[in-house]
């Protein structure tokens, strides 16, 4: 057992957990924040994205014990009234079907935009390819990208 | 500047207890636009809002809550059900709060998802429960104005009298309305008033979603409840002996037991339990039936060539038709396992007290699960409840209460409430599986190249009738015989997104392309001639699909996809039937370089009346890419009763660069609305095999596509516009 401090959305969060557990089971089981998903856990779909120092991460995959003092950004800490530019192209596009994946794709989108504000669509799709969506939301994702470089 | 704050475990199970669970619903943001409206919380307006009946109560500040009583898993019937209720109610949609109502037999009818079928089940009675309330209020309001409710009007919530130039808001007369006798006859809108149906209506729980709220069966946590993972036998196995000490010896595992078949982990999260389940050592052991995707092969060999099929249906003189024929066509196809992968793996939370059980999850057939656990416990139904979240996909896997059953069976065991969970691998190699089909296709084409004679025979692994006998083209051939025959497996199946034509489409459609071809005929005319004889003389008894509309959707998406105008462009057809709803789709493939490129998918649907054209078209669209995805990457191969493929690195999903540009167009033929969760689906394996025919003359009988011999240098590029 490891007693870690965690830069989480801006706040930092004490944990005592096993160093080899992923953050994405410290976030959900031990601190509350399920917005971060699971889905394969094996770094293939995306659901559970978050952001590390602003890039785009497979959480399922990370270590907690590896994260150190670095920033982690998840999707209840995107925006403070859930404004943010790519959530409100979500919203606009009404991207959605299960939305299960959609927390991940929105951290990968929106840690893309950040470094490529005004992507082709090459790009974004380049980008976007990393996450799985099983209900085949992918015209709609690409449109909200598309459209969140605008906002 | 990161501030210090230490989120206790506790807090956070407060906050996650009170909005998991599908109490959390979509908290109205164009409410907040609205400077003179206090927004409620939906506690707030819970306690005072007044019943109108099992789908409606609106509260004296104006909130109108409308509850969804089926599980909504990707279909949108959250979103579309409440604005069936809200168009005949007349509401203002700003006005209104959707609630997933848990399950309550007594209040609602047929509370589950799956077969397409909640929109033309419930549009009557949901127009009812709307234009029952809005009577009501306009009752209460003629009452207490002195004046005929003949003269009333009503608009967006607000009930208007012109003469006495009286208003007031539904809110103003909730109290008074909710108190009245509800007539048993009320009458509903012309469609042609509609304001609400037919626009696009956002998802209500987009908020919810796009901001990480605890919206689903895994989101869901209660403090002292206990994890679970579940240790599953392969098919046709049973545990021999298990060695569970170093599973044991994990931090945070409280026990392993071994539970009929099952070893069962419990601990007190989720990540020793994924830690410790690889390290069980457990031997199995034969019982019955071993299988691997040989053995399949062979069965299907076996079953093609046996005399012993169930027949299905048969029309004229066969053997007379094939005797008789210019020209015989056959062929057979194959279709393998698939898993449903929901990116929600199987999970469910149960707590089992002396004489009653509480579920919570995500499941499409809240009423199986409560059944079930009833039966486990041995209590009566009615001492279950059962909480529905939102379903992280479903794609037919949650029909089944096997997750349920198990969360209940560890809950009572341990005298604990307790969140059982299904890893990825669990997910998918935990059966309940698309089955396995092979079919065999005859046709007997007259020197006039028209189809005199039809055969199939589908063989199947737990697929029950591979074949659905009264639809196209029975009816539409004089001679037909269609037979199935199953080989009873230990690997389990269920229904998957569209069972049976999920597959039974891309074969047949497939089919009918090499006959059409055969005689020489266009693949559009061709279905076109047969389907004006099942609409002149159809032929046999009972036909399952009405000849005119599907002519019609062959007819649009033959006109939206310019069908065999430009030469540069290699057309693929399909069309078909199920779920009550008709699709007619085309695929678009350019040779760019020397290579095939698919650069378009047209699609024409026949639903009926389009309800939420957002919500239409993403199901549209994501059946194609579901159904195109499947066939082209989809396989689950077993070796000695083990799926081979366990995550998603091998068990392939389709990804966003895997998928064309998709056109959507609809039909509008005036009935009332039918489901669109599936039918979008079956018809585009066929669409995509017949256009890469048409463009490199490789058929490909088998899928998925990418793994056969005829596609292995195909280079197929596939490209978005």
């Amino acid at each position: 057992m490891a007693t870690l401090n965690l830069k989480i959305n801006g706040s930092t969060h004490t944990v005592d957990v096993e160093e080899d557990t992923p953050l994405l089971w410290v976030l959900r089981d031990h601190l509350g924040l399920v917005g971060t998903k699971y889905s394969c856990g094996i770094a293939q779909c995306g659901a559970c994205t978050v952001h590390l120092n602003g890039e785009a991460i497979f959480s399922c995959s990370m270590p907690v014990s590896s994260v150190g003092s670095d920033e982690i950004t998840t999707i209840e800490g995107l925006s403070k009234d859930g404004d943010h530019p790519v959530q409100k192209a979500w919203d606009e596009i009404d991207v959605a079907q299960c939305g299960y994946c959609q927390a991940g794709q929105i951290m990968n989108a929106a840690a893309f935009l950040d470094k490529n504000p005004s992507p082709s669509m090459e790009e974004i799709e380049n980008a976007m390819n990393r996450n799985i969506c099983r209900c085949g939301t992918y015209h709609k994702i690409r449109e909200a990208v598309a459209k969140a470089a605008k906002i | 500047m990161a501030t210090l704050t230490k989120t206790t475990r506790r807090d956070f199970l407060k906050i996650a207890g009170t909005t998991a669970g599908g109490l959390f619903i979509g908290f109205n943001w164009l409410a907040c636009d609205s400077p003179k409206m206090e927004v409620l919380t939906d506690e707030q307006v819970l306690s005072q809002a007044k019943g109108f009946n099992a789908y409606l109560s609106i509260a004296p500040s104006g909130d109108i809550v409308i509850y969804s009583p089926n599980p909504e898993l990707g279909q949108n019937i959250k979103t579309s059900f409440p604005m069936v209720v809200a168009e005949e109610l007349d509401a203002d949609w700003k006005n209104v709060r959707v609630m997933q109502a848990n399950l309550d037999q007594e209040k609602y009818d047929r509370q589950l998802t799956g077969g397409s079928g909640a929109m033309p089940h419930s549009w009557e009675r949901l127009r009812k429960a709307g234009a029952t309330a809005r009577y009501l209020l306009v009752a209460a309001a003629a009452k207490e104005w002195g004046v005929p409710a003949s003269e009333i009007t009503t608009e967006a919530s607000m009930i208007y009298h012109k003469g006495s130039g009286k208003e007031a808001s539904y809110g103003d007369m909730a109290i008074a309305a909710s108190g009245l006798e509800a007539p048993e006859e009320v009458s509903l809108k012309n469609p042609k008033d509609f304001k609400i149906i037919g626009t696009p209506v956002k998802n209500v729980d987009n908020q919810a979603i796009f901001t990480g709220k605890p919206l689903y069966g895994l989101d869901f946590y209660r403090e002292g409840m206990k994890h679970a993972m579940i240790q599953r036998p392969p098919f046709g196995m049973k545990i021999k002996s298990v060695d569970d000490a170093a599973a044991k010896n994990v931090k945070g595992i409280s026990d392993v037991m071994v539970m009929e078949n099952n070893v069962v982990l419990i601990g007190d999260s989720t990540w020793p339990l994924m830690k410790a389940k690889k390290l069980l050592k457990i031997d199995y052991e034969a019982d019955g039936l071993v299988e691997s995707s040989s053995d399949h092969d062979r069965l299907f060999r076996e079953m093609l060539d046996s005399n012993k099929a169930e027949e299905r249906r048969r029309d004229g003189n066969v053997a007379m038709a094939f005797k008789n024929a210019a020209k015989v066509v056959t062929a057979e196809y194959q279709c393998p396992f698939l898993s449903h992968s929901p990116m929600e793996p199987m999970n469910f939370f149960a707590h089992v007290k002396e004489n009653s059980a509480e579920l919570i999850g995500p499941t499409q057939t809240p009423d199986r699960a409560a059944s079930a656990a009833a039966e486990i416990l041995g209590i009566p139904k009615e001492n279950i409840t059962v909480e529905i979240t939102r379903l992280g996909g479903g794609f037919g896997r949650r029909l089944r209460a096997d997750y349920v059953e198990e969360a209940v069976k560890v809950s009572k065991a341990i005298n604990a409430p307790v969140k059982v969970t299904w890893s990825r691998e669990d997910d998918i190699t935990g059966g309940a599986y698309r089955p396995a089909v092979r079919y065999r296709f005859e046709a007997a084409l007259d020197a006039d190249g028209n189809m005199i004679g039809y055969k199939l025979k589908g063989a199947g692994i737990n697929a029950g009738n591979s074949t659905r006998q009264n639809n196209f083209p029975s009816g539409a051939v004089d001679n037909v015989l269609i037979e199935s025959i199953d080989h009873n497996s230990p690997i389990t199946t269920n229904p998957w997104r569209a069972p049976i034509t999920n597959f039974l489409a891309y074969a047949e459609q497939s089919f009918l392309d090499e006959v059409a071809l055969e005689a020489n005929r266009d693949p559009v005319e061709f279905r076109l001639s047969l389907l004006e004889k099942a609409k002149a003389s159809p032929v046999g008894g009972e036909l399952g699909y009405d000849a005119d509309r599907m002519i019609g959707v062959i007819k649009t998406a033959a006109e939206k996809s310019n069908w065999g105008k430009n030469p540069n462009v290699s057309q693929g057809f399909s069309v078909y039937f199920s779920h009550r709803t008709y699709v007619a789709q085309v695929a678009d493939i350019e040779m760019e370089n020397g290579s095939p490129v698919l650069k378009k998918i047209t699609a024409a649907t026949d639903c009926g009346m389009v309800i939420n054209p957002t919500g239409a078209n993403h199901q549209v669209r994501g059946g194609i890419v579901d159904g195109m995805g499947h066939a082209m990457y989809g396989n689950l191969t077993f070796e000695n009763g083990l799926p081979t493929q366990k995550n998603f690195d091998k068990y392939r999903l389709i990804r966003m660069k895997e998928v064309p540009q998709i056109d959507v167009h609809y039909v509008d033929s005036g009935y009332d609305p039918t489901g669109l969760g599936e039918p979008a689906l079956p018809p585009t394996g066929g669409a995509v095999a017949n256009a890469i025919y048409k463009a490199t003359k490789r058929r490909l009988r088998r899928q998925p596509f990418i793994e056969q011999e005829e596609f292995f240098d195909l280079n197929l590029e596939i490209k978005r516009a």
